[in-house]
């Protein structure tokens, strides 16, 4: 986890006798240090994955392939990044997936069932999400129980609230079009417009994906916060016995999954108008998985944020790249189970070459 | 007994001047805690000093976690009294023990090893910098800051990057003694910091115990081992099933006697003479009970 960047850590201590040195730490080479970054095997995959589908589908080639590959990889990776940051403190959330469809649902089904203005439904959406974030860390830390069944838990609550509420309220499994309604342009222009670059439109979820990893990889090496979320995922107890607000950091994480699930969530809701109540399923384990092969420990306390966003890139690559090449696209998972096996594997490779002493 | 706020006392005893060297900054008055029915310490009295070494020893289960968890604020006391600079406080989290000056060194959970040593060194009261939408960890200060601090207690690491899990146990207990002395630490509790050590990184620990000593920091040393306890300790107190058994000055008491109260003390003796009808067994080493000249504590509501 060496996250300082090489010249900091290579300027000689300024201390008196700064002369002075243990003599039994070699300074490790550069090579050495790279590939200790948690991100660097990630990397390596995602290159090996573009040659080959670079190779291999002529159609993969152009700009429009990169703009819907970049896509494709920013509406999973804009989740994967608090998910990643969760799973740095220690913490899973199985209900991310269909978090997104709740959140959609609350703003389309609130805002068309009342006939309000669209941003309502947006407001008491993110209301809803941070607080389903706000319940999981709360229950995590009153019961003790481990993440997975509290999360699996609401996993289900959700999942099924989901598809009642929607029934109740619509009677089919479907939310109705908000398209008509008032605000719905300004808010698809926040969420769901595009950007032309050069001939090619590039949806706005891809910047906001980078924007929001830059923020969070500032967060996690530069701020007190980071330094707590790295805390409570590599030693929760001694976290605690210095001083670090643990249950607050982690309650936190699981709001930032909520806000994660909100933005994901309204930006499907203004893409396409409407919202199908069982969407978002097993979602949770493509995020999980974007963590994982961006080189996020999955027992916490080592990742970073940019791994994520080079997992979120490699599974857009292969979900597209099957298609240009014109293979049966029920290849994908298969495909996506050899890469999270391949990525696990070149992670344990590399972190055991950089921590060897 | 009164119960004091513990944050605003303590904030307000941060802020005092200096005791005088006489004036315990920490004392127990026939402390005690229950788990539900089970009493696993009671009737404990115990002063801290500035520049004293006040060490706890104690076999296993004799209450020495329990006594410092505490002091430290990870548990609350359920009898007596627990002052610190003369006020009664209760302490909920070990935020409230460290904002009183109290800084508790564990044997087992005192780093998080993945991380590099600097952001260990600093963890929970970070150095920051900017106003606060991008207030930000100031790290070239506290990587400065961290490797003066640790050369000043004579620890000399190359890369402060490194993780804090490659150093070695005994480097690990004295980067959290130097964080301890850094922070401003009036009272250092050290949980067997020894215990886990090599005969030569255990000196190492004992040097840094008398060095924060030194600074004029009151230590609580907790371990079973009488050898360490006695190369640094200005007083001795010996838990047993959950009661002080021994509470002694350095000049009331010897190494020999400190072992044998740690080794049972009186009912050694009473096996001696059992033991003595066993052939073979040799009893000439095992102390008589008059021996044991060093002051007994006695509770004073009379321990169970």
């Amino acid at each position: 986890m060496t996250q300082a960047t090489a010249p900091a850590a290579s300027s000689s201590p300024p201390a008196p006798p700064a002369t002075q040195k243990d003599g039994r730490t070699a300074q490790r080479s550069l090579g050495r240090r790279l590939l200790a970054r948690p991100e660097v095997g990630a990397l390596i995959a995602a290159i090996g994955v573009y040659v080959f589908f670079f190779a291999a589908a002529p159609s993969f080639r152009e700009a429009g392939s990169l703009a819907t590959v970049l896509y494709q990889a920013s509406v999973m990776g804009i989740m994967a990044l608090p998910v990643a940051l969760l799973m740095i403190g220690g913490e899973f959330d199985l209900s991310a997936g269909v978090a997104v469809t709740t959140s959609a649902l609350t703003a389309a089904i609130l805002s068309f069932q009342l006939t309000m203005n669209v941003w309502t439904g947006v407001f008491v959406a993110l209301v809803v999400s941070l607080a389903v974030g706000a319940f999981n860390g709360w229950l995590l830390i009153k019961t003790g129980l481990p993440s997975f069944l509290v999360t699996l838990g609401s996993f289900l609550i959700l999942q099924g609230s989901n598809l009642a509420v929607t029934k109740i309220f619509t009677g089919n499994v479907a939310s109705d079009s908000i398209a008509d309604m008032d605000g719905f342009d300004q808010a698809k222009s926040v969420f769901a417009s595009e950007v032309s670059i050069g001939g090619v439109d590039f949806k706005v979820t891809i910047f906001y994906w980078l924007v929001f990893a830059g923020i969070a990889t500032w967060l996690l090496l530069r701020t007190k916060f980071g330094n707590w979320i790295f805390a409570v995922g590599g030693n929760k107890d001694s976290a605690r016995a210095v001083g670090v607000p643990v249950n607050l950091t982690k309650i936190a994480l699981f709001m930032g999954v909520g806000a994660g699930a909100w933005f994901v969530g309204m930006h499907l809701l203004f893409s396409f108008n409407t919202v199908q109540s069982n969407e978002g399923v097993g979602n949770e384990f493509l995020y999980i998985i974007a963590a994982v092969i961006g080189g996020c420990l999955l027992t916490g306390g080592y990742g970073s944020a940019i791994g994520p966003v080079i997992g979120a890139f490699i599974f857009g690559m292969v979900n597209q790249g099957i298609v240009y090449a014109n293979w049966n696209p029920d290849w994908f998972k298969a495909f996506l189970g050899v890469m999270l096996l391949l990525a696990a594997l070149v992670n344990l490779w590399v972190r055991q070459q950089a921590t060897r002493r | 007994m009164t119960d004091t706020n513990g944050s605003t006392a303590a904030q307000s005893a941060v802020k005092d001047a200096a005791p005088g060297p006489d004036k315990p900054v920490v004392e127990l008055r026939g402390a005690g805690k229950s788990y539900g029915n089970i009493r696993a310490l009671h009737g404990v009295n115990l002063t801290v000093h500035p520049s004293r070494v006040t060490c706890v020893l104690g076999d296993n289960g004799a209450g020495k976690s329990t006594l410092i968890k505490i002091i430290s604020g990870l548990h609350q006391h359920t009898e007596g009294e627990f002052l610190v600079d003369g006020e009664a406080v209760r302490f909920t989290t070990p935020r409230e023990a460290l904002d009183a000056g109290i800084a508790t060194v564990y044997q087992d959970l005192a780093t998080v090893p993945l991380m590099p040593v600097w952001r260990n060194f600093f963890l929970g009261s970070e150095m920051t910098k900017g106003p606060w939408p991008v207030r930000r960890l100031d790290i070239e200060k506290m990587k400065k800051t961290a490797d003066e601090e640790l050369r000043n207690m004579g620890i000399v690491l190359d890369d402060l990057d490194q993780p804090i899990g490659t150093l070695s146990g005994g480097q690990r207990q004295c980067v959290a003694i130097a964080r301890a002395v850094y922070f401003g630490a009036r009272v250092l509790i050290l949980d067997e910091p020894t215990a886990a050590l090599g005969v030569k990184q255990s000196g190492v620990v004992l040097k840094y115990i008398a060095a924060a000593r030194d600074r004029g920091l009151g230590v609580i040393f907790i371990t079973h081992n009488p050898h360490h306890a006695y190369m640094v300790g200005d007083h001795f107190s010996v838990l047993r099933l959950g009661t002080m058994e021994l509470s002694a000055a350095r000049d009331q008491v010897s190494l020999e006697e400190l072992t044998n109260h740690m080794a049972g003390g009186t009912e050694l003796a009473a096996l001696k003479h059992e033991l003595a009808q066993v052939r073979g067994v040799d009893v000439e080493e095992l102390p008589e009970e008059e021996d044991l000249t060093a002051p007994v504590a006695t509770p004073k509501d009379g321990a169970a």
